[in-house]
């Protein structure tokens, strides 16, 4: 296991040093980066003043290390739009972000796995058969349409919720919350709801995919055989061994809302991070990008890794050595 | 002694019309009808030019005074503008058909695109096994840790930082289908490795080996033709999440630009007259989209079904 | 009164192409006690029976007739909860394969006390002992260890234990085995039987046993009841239904299994069955396209020669040498195949016979030693292309006929595939003349050229299979396990075809197969491996009436005693 782990580890440090070289590469080949941080007026002298001062003259393998070790530390440069340190952007914008991901995961997590669930046992259900009529719809939504949907009914028309903004947010040290007003709540529930619809219905077919998988299994068969009642059959053997795939699933899409958020933000006017890297992407605007990538990158990894984590905790097969009996 | 329930593809026409497949799907009225749906969208974005009622890139045919327009108003030249028009006094319902036709091949020629790269190293990821394998499945694990739209992004914010922007402008489309191509080939690979790996082990493929074949040859004429019916879910399944992609993207503001749009293009434009109450700009294009990408899943989790012989 | 008492029963499953009748009619009695054996082919609905009884037939499946009685109360129209409540408490299950049965997720014990306190409500503490106890009974050493493990701990034949055991929880007072131990091996599988039938004459449990097995019958039955087509067509005891069978079917299904004691030069001709063809009467080998092979070099008196072969799989990667795990699946294995003969090579799962046949074509490259055919040297060829002549002299039959075909391309293709790809046919037209010739040899004739694969049945498969292995006119032809995945008559067909075409055609034969029986019938001389190594080779006489290694002995007493029960009236 420990063994495991380690590989694991040495995997998600080359993932990350990989993604680090695409974004190092992006700052420095792709346009001249002292083009981008100086006025037309500067003077060839400063701009050769700068570049040393940068290190851009020393071999390339300098220049990685030494965004690597900034990077690891939070360092990005400065933004070229803005004209502010990159990580003091970030910090600013990752509360809002973070807030609107959290809350849409577990709202796609709580309702779409209990729907996967019951569609599977009750596959020929009125019921059933809806859900999995209006899933299909779900995934046919794209996010930004739902958004704009939601803004035109109860933004426009009704005007009931704020269509844009945070609302209102409280400063708790250099995190910024709206959930602790009634503003920032009523701000929050569109934007969450955008973005959790379309995790939750994929979350919701993957699930009963698997879950009928597992109940056709000779396993869940014999266990109906030795008239076990359908509650234990169900969840005690069924659900247990759709976990496993359920969990992998289930990381995944939690790394997508992240991704996703660019959409929700873009559409709400979201002051996270997604509208600061697709404004970045349309200027150009190159240390932004990188460090979106980087911060990306390295949350993918973590959750990967926490799943990894979770399929030890809920199979035996690779907790315990294959010994004794044969 | 198990009935062989793998979906048969190679019948003879007049079989696939009296085998199960065809049954399931003169008994599903939806399925259908989305197939229904799909030939109209296809055949109106492929004709376009001669199905529409304008052509809403003739700039002379344009007229300012014809802008905004209500759903059903009459224009200047007594002409009706069914769905209204834009900002630019554009027919509404014309540039829905044009701009289906550029999601549709965007999102076409992406899935090509993906299908082969995946196909190609799913195949010999599965069959050659080892360290290739290992590596192919590594760059794919990493790959599909990443979502599919953002990786799209990113390539087009590199293809944008690369190149003047009125070069990346009329480059778009190609940098699109790049893009969106490249973020979808997992899938394919993954599931075809899977498939591979199976067939591999099988007897029929051993015993192409005892005649003699090369690797070649048996991944060709054997392994390839029994991996293909996942495929073709997953393709349909796929040129759903492209065509919603690619709108997306448009949506945002970094797909296909606004002098030949897209439908998410279309919505993006429209979007701006959402407040001002002019709801038809954005709302027709919007449900054109969900339209096509519906009958699209429709039919796909339809196939997947019928192609599966454990539902059945 | 009977313990289960099964009237008229009629099982359906209706589809759109009409009901189709699983079980038609089908009346019998079970006591306490008594082992009644169900014994037919693949599609006669035996497993059908089993499924009806406890309620847990697949939808559409449907009682439609009939009545089943248990301790005379009638259970086929009881309310689903009830039926629940007498699947584990009256009846109990015992499926094949032990490997898929068991939840993997969850203890041995977690699943037994589960099952035990639904059943008992004893409690915890109780419920534990008991399932201790029970582990005990079905023969697992250190059953209050063993019971915290998971299944993937246990072996095959340790897990067949643990769901006996599992069926068991309750006492229930009749249970339903269907095919229990033909995933086992035959050491395995004998242990198995010894249990069960110790198991139901201790408990004075009732028991239904579905097997297409005659020889496990013979060993376990008090009763059978032969099935053909959804009907019974014969019961009565086993004795009487084995030695002096009544109905046609049981006669020439009963001739077809493999006799381990005495070799006979074909097996009898089975009438009852549709699809037999035979090898056609006026066959000439001179005018057929089979007869015109080149001569080899046919001189030696060996044709295959093996030197020290090993083939070593890696198990577990490492980048640290010791941290490696191989698998020896043939370790050091010599023997020589001689001109025209049928060597046979036995042995049970894992032992390594396939491999040695995989080695010999060429799928497999060996990790050691030497493989020699005629004067060349296999494993000293570079090139792909150096070893195609070779390659050509050698074919192979596999062991599952539905994957041993693409099922995308026709009968057509797949036979003429190795002419073309050898260019043994100078034009399209005439490799279409020689698919055509070989499908008449072996006994399908020329219209199956037309059709894909999964229109055929298992028999008919395996007869394409061997015409595409004819194809390339080999001398040499590897059998590997040909019939192990068909129903006994057809076996005995398909065997009747290979040992005509090893003798006109005068193939040198390698025959490869976990069955005794059918090594007796079919072989010259023998091999019998296990865990990778050759243990002994002999001429077949000689290997069953004299085994000189233990193993080998051991393996000759799990042989079903079948004839015992079968000599007097077959001697005929």
């Amino acid at each position: 296991m420990i063994g495991f782990i380690a590989a694991r580890l040495l995997q998600s440090i080359i993932v990350m040093l990989a993604v680090a070289l695409i974004a190092f590469a992006l700052f420095r080949f792709v346009g001249d980066p002292i083009n981008n941080m100086v006025g037309q007026d500067t003077t060839l002298e400063e701009r050769a003043e700068l570049r040393e001062r940068l290190g851009l003259d020393d071999p390339f393998p300098v220049q990685f290390a030494r965004f690597a070790i900034n990077a690891a530390q939070g360092e990005f440069g400065f933004s070229y739009q803005h004209r502010r340190p990159v990580s003091a952007l970030i910090t600013e914008r990752f509360p809002a972000t973070m807030e609107l991901a959290l809350v849409s995961a577990i709202l796609a997590v709580a309702v779409g796995i209990p729907m996967g669930v019951y569609t599977a046992l009750k596959r020929y259900g009125l019921l059933s058969r809806s859900f999995m009529t209006l899933s299909l719809i779900g995934i046919s939504l794209p996010t930004f349409l739902i958004g704009i949907l939601l803004i035109l009914f109860f933004g426009v028309i009704l005007r009931w919720l704020p269509t844009f903004g945070r609302g209102d947010v409280i400063a708790i040290g250099w995190w910024t919350s709206g959930l602790l007003t009634a503003d920032g709540l009523r701000s929050l529930i569109m934007p969450a709801i955008t973005l959790a619809l379309f995790q939750m219905t994929l979350i919701m077919r993957l699930v009963r995919a698997e879950m009928l998988e597992v109940l056709r299994t000779d396993f869940v068969k014999f266990g109906r055989a030795r008239g076990l009642p359908d509650s234990h059959v169900h969840f005690s053997i069924a659900l247990k061994n759709t976990l496993v795939p359920v969990i992998t699933i289930t990381g995944l899409q939690l790394g997508s809302i992240i991704a996703f958020a660019i959409i929700t933000e873009s559409v709400f006017q979201w002051p996270g991070m997604g509208l600061m890297f697709i404004q970045a992407v349309a200027e150009v605007d190159i240390p932004v990008m990188a460090a979106y990538l980087v911060l990306i990158a390295f949350f993918f990894v973590v959750i990967n890794l926490i799943v990894d984590l979770l399929y030890f905790a809920v199979d035996p097969r690779l907790r315990v050595d294959r010994a004794g009996g044969h | 002694m198990a009935e062989d329930a793998g979906p048969r593809l190679g019948r003879r026409l007049p079989d696939v019309f009296q085998g199960d497949i065809w049954h399931s799907f003169t008994r599903a009225p939806i399925v259908v009808l989305s197939a229904a749906f799909l030939v109209v969208a296809f055949l109106a974005a492929a004709f376009a030019p001669w199905v529409a009622p304008y052509d809403p890139f003739d700039l002379a045919s344009l007229d300012i005074m014809n802008s905004v327009m209500a759903p059903g108003e009459k224009g200047l030249a007594g002409e009706t503008f069914w769905l209204g028009t834009d900002d630019q006094g554009r027919d509404v319902l014309s540039t829905i058909i044009y701009g289906a036709r550029i999601s549709l091949v965007v999102g076409i020629a992406s899935v090509l695109f993906s299908l082969v790269m995946g196909v190609g190293l799913g195949l010999v990821s599965g069959y050659v096994g080892g360290r290739l394998d290992a590596f192919i499945m590594r760059v794919a694990d990493i790959q599909l840790s990443f979502p599919a739209i953002l990786i799209a992004l990113l390539i087009d914010g590199v293809a944008r930082s690369l190149m003047p922007r009125d070069m990346h402008d009329e480059l778009a489309f190609y940098v699109l289908i790049f893009a969106i191509g490249i973020s979808g080939w997992v899938q394919y690979a993954r599931t075809v490795r899977g498939s591979t790996m199976v067939e591999r082990d099988k007897e029929y493929v051993q015993a192409a080996r005892v005649i003699g074949m090369g690797s070649g040859r048996i991944i060709w004429r054997h392994v390839l033709p029994n991996v293909t019916g996942p495929v073709l879910v997953i393709a349909t399944i796929h040129l759903a999440i492209a065509v919603i992609t690619e709108a997306t993207l448009s949506f945002l503001g970094v797909g296909i630009p606004p002098t030949t749009p897209s439908l998410g293009t279309l919505i993006r434009i429209g979007n701006d007259y959402l407040f001002s109450g002019e709801w038809w700009i954005t709302m027709f294009p919007g449900v054109a989209l969900v339209l096509l990408v519906l009958a699209i899943n429709l039919l796909g989790d339809w196939l997947r079904d019928a192609l599966n012989p454990k539902l059945r | 009164m009977s313990l289960l008492d099964v009237r008229g029963l009629q099982v359906e499953f209706p589809s759109r192409r009409g009901h189709v009748v699983a079980v038609r009619d089908l009346t019998i009695t079970v006591e306490p006690g008594e082992i009644l054996g169900i014994v037919g082919e693949s599609g006669a609905g035996k497993s059908t029976i089993g499924n009806a009884v406890v309620g847990l037939l697949e939808p559409p499946g449907r009682v439609s007739g009939g009545e089943i009685r248990l301790q005379g109360e009638r259970i086929d129209n009881l309310p689903d909860a009830l039926k629940r409540a007498l699947r584990g408490r009256k009846i109990g299950m015992i499926f094949q394969d032990p490997l898929t049965s068991l939840d993997p997720l969850r203890t041995i014990e977690r699943q037994l006390v589960d099952t035990i306190d639904y059943h008992l409500k004893l409690g915890e503490e109780a419920a534990v002992a008991r399932a201790v106890g029970l582990l005990d009974a079905v023969g697992i050493p250190d059953p209050a260890v063993r019971i915290k493990q998971y299944p993937h701990q246990f072996s095959g034949g340790m897990r067949q234990r643990a769901v006996i055991a599992l069926a068991l929880c309750a006492d229930p007072e009749l249970v339903i085995a269907d095919e229990p131990t033909t995933a086992l091996d035959v050491s395995v599988q004998a242990q198995i039987l010894d249990l069960m039938k110790g198991l139901c004459w201790d408990r004075q449990v009732g028991m239904i046993l579905i097997t297409h097995d005659m020889g496990v019958i013979a060993e376990m039955a008090d009763r059978v009841a032969v099935m053909y087509r959804g009907r019974v067509v014969e019961t009565g005891t086993t004795a009487q239904v084995l030695g002096a069978p009544a109905h046609d079917y049981t006669r020439s299904l009963i001739s077809a299994v493999p006799r381990p004691d005495v070799k006979v030069p074909r097996f009898p001709r089975v009438t009852y069955i549709e699809d037999a063809a035979e090898l056609p009467e006026d066959f000439d080998l001179s005018t057929h396209w089979l007869g015109q092979a080149r001569n080899f070099g046919a001189g030696h008196a060996e044709l295959v020669r093996l030197e020290d072969a090993s083939m070593r799989f890696t198990t577990t990667r490492s980048m640290w040498k010791s941290r490696r795990r191989y698998l020896d699946a043939v370790d050091r294995v010599s023997f020589e195949i001689r001109n025209g003969e049928v060597f046979g090579l036995v042995g049970e799962s894992g032992s390594g016979k396939s491999t040695v046949a995989r080695m010999i074509t060429g799928i497999y490259r060996p990790t050691g030693g030497r493989i020699r055919f005629g004067d060349t040297e296999l494993t000293a060829l570079q090139s792909r292309a150096a070893a195609a002549p070779y390659r050509r002299q050698m074919q192979m039959v596999f062991q599952d006929p539905f994957s041993s075909l693409n099922g995308r391309m026709r009968v057509r293709d797949i036979v003429a595939e190795p002419i073309h790809f050898h260019k043994l046919a100078p034009t399209r037209a005439e490799a279409a003349r020689i698919v055509d010739q070989l499908l008449d040899v072996v006994g399908l004739g020329a219209q199956a050229a037309q059709r894909f694969p999964h229109e055929f049945s298992g028999g008919q498969r395996q007869r394409i299979s061997i015409a595409r292995a004819l194809a390339t006119r080999p001398r040499f032809l590897i059998c590997d396990e040909p019939t192990s995945a068909l129903d006994v008559s057809i076996q005995a067909q398909i065997l009747n075809l290979l040992k005509d075409l090893q003798q006109e055609l005068n193939l040198t034969m390698l025959f490869i197969s976990h069955d005794l029986p059918v090594i007796r019938q079919m072989c010259d001389r023998v091999g019998v491996m296990r865990h990778g190594k050759l243990l002994e080779v002999a001429a077949t006489d000689a290997l069953f009436e004299k085994p000189k290694h233990a193993y080998t002995r051991h393996l000759l007493s799990l042989m079903p005693k079948l004839e015992r029960i079968m000599q007097p009236k077959m001697a005929e």
